[in-house]
């Protein structure tokens, strides 16, 4: 008789030093087994550390990865709710650029660290998180491929930038050297189907190893189970797209 | 997409939280995804006693036609209010 195929999965609060020898916390998912596992970064949107990012960092330890979603917003509210803190940094101007680089090279250096990490790292970022992984693939030679979800922002016009938020990722894409993927919903206004279009104008100029993948009858967020934005269908296309591009630049 | 556009009023008065009442300084105002509302974009109100103690925290994620009826129903509330109390 056959036996059942063991899966199990741990999932916890970590912490570890992030931009500026800050320790930070982050949230952790891995399969429990001695590996070897590639690293996913999950980076949060704006409203913060949730628990539907959260569920998604448990997704890939789901599917062999070991996965971690730093809490972007943590010195605004170390012991604060995810909720309030982001308040906070939104009221601040949001997350500083170099700091978020900071807290993702932090990241990678915990990932690089666990015995059962595979030496690949991926990163993975919704809204505000898909433009700071735009910026990560170009700033960062350590993400050996990064996933662009929706990303808005990632052009930005003179006066959208500000002291936290100084340059466009889109400025970086010469120093793009590892594939980026992008997944995007074609009624989203940001971006819109034209800046996704420029923005794969200047990937493909520079000769950055890229895949956009564009949805119909989707828009932002369309992961998101909990909003009305929620595509089902489109959704699960995308989640096969990711796990394909990852297992093909993440896997060895 | 997720901004940190936020439009800032300041605030005198009090406001009641999870540990009560506390003096405000200043309200926060913002159109985007909310944290906890079901929709995809929601007119947040932050009423905060300091922009940089995350607990002092009042917060209301409404859609944007609750908005606008909240916006009228100030005025009116204002409007008859300040007339009333001007008579007496």
């Amino acid at each position: 008789m056959p036996k059942p195929t063991y899966e199990g999965l741990l999932a916890e609060t970590v912490t570890y030093t992030g931009h500026g020898g800050d320790v930070i916390s982050a949230y952790m998912a891995r399969p429990l087994g001695s590996g070897p596992y590639p690293g996913v970064i999950v980076v949060h949107h704006m409203p913060g550390w949730d628990e539907a990012t959260k569920e998604i960092t448990r997704r890939f330890a789901y599917h062999g990865y070991a996965a971690v979603c730093p809490n972007l917003h943590f010195r605004e509210g170390p012991d604060a709710s995810p909720d309030d803190a982001a308040a906070v940094s939104r009221a601040a101007g949001g997350v500083p650029d170099d700091r978020f680089i900071g807290d993702a090279e932090g990241s990678v250096m915990f990932l690089q660290s666990l015995p059962y990490h595979s030496g690949k790292i991926g990163m993975i970022g919704f809204c505000s998180g898909g433009r700071q992984t735009y910026l990560a693939a170009g700033r960062m030679d350590t993400i050996d491929a990064a996933v662009d979800c929706w990303g808005g922002r990632v052009i930005a016009s003179a006066d959208e930038l500000t002291e936290r938020q100084p340059v466009a990722p889109i400025d970086y894409t010469p120093d793009i050297k590892n594939p980026i993927l992008g997944i995007f919903g074609l009624d989203d206004g940001s971006p819109s189907p034209e800046q996704v279009d420029a923005t794969e104008a200047e990937l493909k100029k520079h000769g950055v190893d890229y895949e956009f993948h564009r949805y119909e009858g989707a828009g932002h967020g369309f992961f998101a189970t909990d909003r009305p934005s929620f595509r089902p269908v489109q959704a699960k296309e995308a989640w096969e797209v990711v796990f394909d591009f990852y297992g093909r630049h993440l896997a060895g | 997409m997720c901004t940190w556009i936020i439009e800032k009023a300041e605030m005198e008065g009090s406001a009641k939280g999870p540990d009560g009442w506390f003096k405000l300084a200043r309200a926060n105002v913002y159109y985007d995804h909310p944290y906890d509302a079901p929709m995809d974009h929601a007119l947040v109100i932050d009423f905060v006693e300091n922009p940089d103690r995350p607990e002092g925290r009042v917060a209301v994620e409404i859609s944007a036609e609750s908005a606008r009826r909240l916006i009228v129903s100030i005025q009116t509330a204002l409007e008859t209010g300040e007339r009333e109390h001007a008579l007496n």
